[in-house]
């Protein structure tokens, strides 16, 4: 890092000694995991900077972005709109949910059979390592799965600023119509929190602004069709799970110029990996930062991932809002439709989900799927076992991996994950 | 050309060497506290053109040797199809993991299923089991065999399964009777993981624990069609590994 922040972590209130062995395994598994590769686009020199920041100068802005007036909102999903926020003059960041942290501590309030994500939300709580979290004006909890729903209960025990929204497991009009009284809901509550209305003119405004980084990333996701794939699988998710923490525009500038580049790379056949290389697209729950796990050991036994469907991933940035509304209500009518298209497995039945990953398969040129779930998540592995049956109907090789953050299956995956690439040569 | 592959488990390591189609060595060793010494000493005055490892230690070796690795599944697969030209359906059960893989009509791997992280259902499980019941590893199937019930384990997990064998040993439970029971457990496991990846015959059953005649029998029976266990089970993963190196 740069500078030192020890002043503004302690003004946090973060457990310095612990956060700086966190510091100390994230830069480790970043060295080993993303540095260690080969070929990649310079462009992702950004990223290892807004990684090697990530608790450091991000933090500070958004500190002097409240110094200025406005509000932080932390949110652990992609149902929390991101427009509804930016359009009240609030900056809405990801919470860090992808590492195991202060185990002990949480398993004195969670059950031990928990995934490992909710798990990591209250880790990161509990042992004081999460700066984005301390320093959120607001804390958006949703109720997706039961264990999510439940766990905030805890929550709300543990931070003063927990905001819930309820969210529809139908995608009936009554499912709609709920989302739609929670987003005015939430509307309500983020311009009461900065004393800022949602106007037309900022909704907007912002609605141009996610417009904008999702158009980014869906540029990166088609440049990844092209064979040999010019950008890793660990960097496109990179990018992804970025979206979560980084200035909306600074990110939208920052994968567009990684586009020019990988479209050269495109048109000069330059890859990250020789071109007969099996190509992998992954499916399931979704990988917050630092969960690179999978994808590391997928990378490592030589495939390539050339696609998430994945809330960080295409999941959660699949389609735009549509922005030809004029009034405030037409706008969020617009917010609502664009969110309740996403194919999260909360929803029941959820046959969109399937229809996308047989698309992407054909979109990104993947040779097989690999469907991702972390142990305890129910929704997931539940529908799991009915993805794989229908893929494989479709003759797609299809592996089930149910796992968690720890490392302790990490050399049975390797022989898992390679035994699969072998079948896909 | 002479090709060989060595399979470097929890357990053993295996090497064979192949000469025009024919094996022309085999040997074996523990994998011990030390596999990649214990592997360098077994290939040691082996003559070879070209190696290939395979098993959890094939990584190590890889580095070591700068040697070609393939995964067990394949490498099982492999020297299965070689042994068994029209095998459809592999079940592994080695030292600390037991896979089951089931192959095309054309013999191209089509599914396969891998045991969980820890020892359950696997040679690891058995071995312990047999200790704590007083056995010699080679007598254990054969003793089981001679009871004329067994007596249902619930637990897999190996270690609330031996505290469960404590139990019935106090109450005087007929020890072999016992045996029977941890060997069908281990059988059930099998046979859900093979039913997973579907069962086509021939079923060819490989790995050491496929030495153990009880579990032959109980799978058959598990099955209701028949198993071919090759000579040397173990020998199949660096079967397939020499193979696999010849091409």
């Amino acid at each position: 890092m740069s500078q030192d922040y020890t002043k503004m972590w302690e003004k946090l209130g973060l457990n310095l000694e612990a956060h700086d062995a966190l510091l100390s395994v994230l830069g480790k598994a970043y060295q080993d995991i993303y540095l260690a590769q080969k070929n990649r686009p310079q462009g992702m020199g950004y990223f290892d900077f807004v990684m090697s920041e990530v608790h450091g100068l991000r933090i500070k802005e958004l500190l002097d972005e409240q110094a200025a007036g406005r509000k932080i909102i932390g949110a652990y999903c992609v149902f929390v709109p991101e427009e509804i926020a930016l359009a009240a003059e609030a900056t809405l960041v990801g919470l860090c949910s992808g590492a195991d942290f202060a185990a002990d501590e949480v398993e004195k309030l969670l059950p031990r059979n928990t995934c490992a994500l909710i798990k990591s939300s209250f880790g990161f709580k509990l042992g004081k390592v999460c700066p984005y979290l301390e320093c959120a004006d607001m804390i958006v909890g949703e109720n997706t799965c039961d264990g999510k729903k439940k766990s905030y209960e805890t929550l709300n025990t543990l931070v003063k600023n927990l905001y819930v929204m309820d969210l529809p497991q139908k995608k009936s009009d009554e499912g709609k119509a709920l989302l739609k009284s929670e987003y005015y809901r939430f509307k309500e509550a983020v311009e009461k929190l900065t004393g800022a209305a949602v106007t037309a003119e900022s909704l907007r405004k912002s609605i141009e602004t996610v417009n904008s980084k999702r158009k980014a990333i869906h540029r990166l996701a088609r440049l990844r069709s092209a064979s040999p794939a010019p950008i890793s699988g660990l960097d496109a998710l990179l990018a992804n799970q970025v979206y979560f923490y980084d200035n909306p525009a600074r990110f939208t500038d920052s994968v567009n110029k990684i586009c020019d580049e990988l479209e050269k790379r495109v048109e000069n056949k330059v890859g990250v990996f020789p071109e007969n290389t099996p190509r992998i697209l992954l499916s399931g729950c979704p990988m917050a930062v630092p969960n690179w796990k999978l994808p590391w050991i997928i990378e490592t036994s030589g495939a390539v991932i050339v696609g998430e469907e994945s809330c960080v991933g295409e999941r959660g940035t699949r389609n735009l809002t549509d922005d030809s509304g004029t009034t405030v209500d037409e706008m969020m009518e617009a917010i609502v439709e664009r969110y309740f298209k996403v194919d999260c497995a909360i929803f029941t039945p959820n046959p969109d989900r399937l229809s996308h990953i047989a698309e992407m398969f054909e979109t990104y040129k993947a040779d097989g799927v690999i469907h991702y779930g972390l142990q305890f998540c129910q929704p997931y592995l539940m529908e799991a076992i009915p993805v794989e049956k229908a893929l494989e109907a479709k003759n797609i090789p299809t592996l089930r991996i149910d796992t968690d953050y720890s490392m302790e299956d990490a050399g049975q995956l390797k022989t898992r994950v390679e035994a699969f690439v072998e079948l896909l040569k | 050309m002479r090709c060989a592959g060595i399979d470097i488990g929890s357990r053993s390591i295996e090497l064979v060497v192949l000469e025009n189609g024919k094996i022309v060595e085999s040997r074996q060793s523990d994998s011990g506290f030390d596999p990649m010494k214990n592997a360098t000493a077994l290939i040691n005055g082996a003559a070879y053109d070209a190696i290939m490892a395979t098993g959890y230690g094939r990584h190590l070796f890889e580095i070591a040797f700068n040697s070609p690795t393939v995964t067990e599944i394949k490498a099982y697969a492999e020297g299965a199809r070689f042994l068994f030209p029209d095998v459809r359906t592999v079940l592994d059960i080695g030292g600390q993991d037991s896979k089951a893989i089931a192959l095309n009509a054309d013999g191209k791997i089509k599914k396969f299923e891998m045991n969980d992280r820890c020892a359950a259902g696997t040679g690891k499980f058995l071995e312990i089991m047999a200790r704590s019941l007083g056995y010699e590893l080679d007598d254990f199937g054969p003793e089981a065999m001679k009871a004329e019930k067994d007596i249902l384990i619930s637990s897999m997990c190996t270690v609330f399964a031996e505290s469960e064998v404590t139990s019935l040993v106090a109450k005087g439970s007929d020890r072999r009777e016992i045996a029977l029971g941890l060997h069908s457990s281990v059988v059930r496991r099998a046979a859900g993981m093979l039913k997973r990846v579907s069962v086509n015959a021939p079923v060819i059953f490989a790995g050491g624990v496929a030495k153990n005649p009880c579990m032959c029998h109980l799978l058959e029976k598990a099955l209701e069609s028949p198993i071919h266990v090759p000579k040397n089970p173990q020998m199949v993963g660096a079967l397939g590994a020499a193979l696999l190196a010849a091409r």
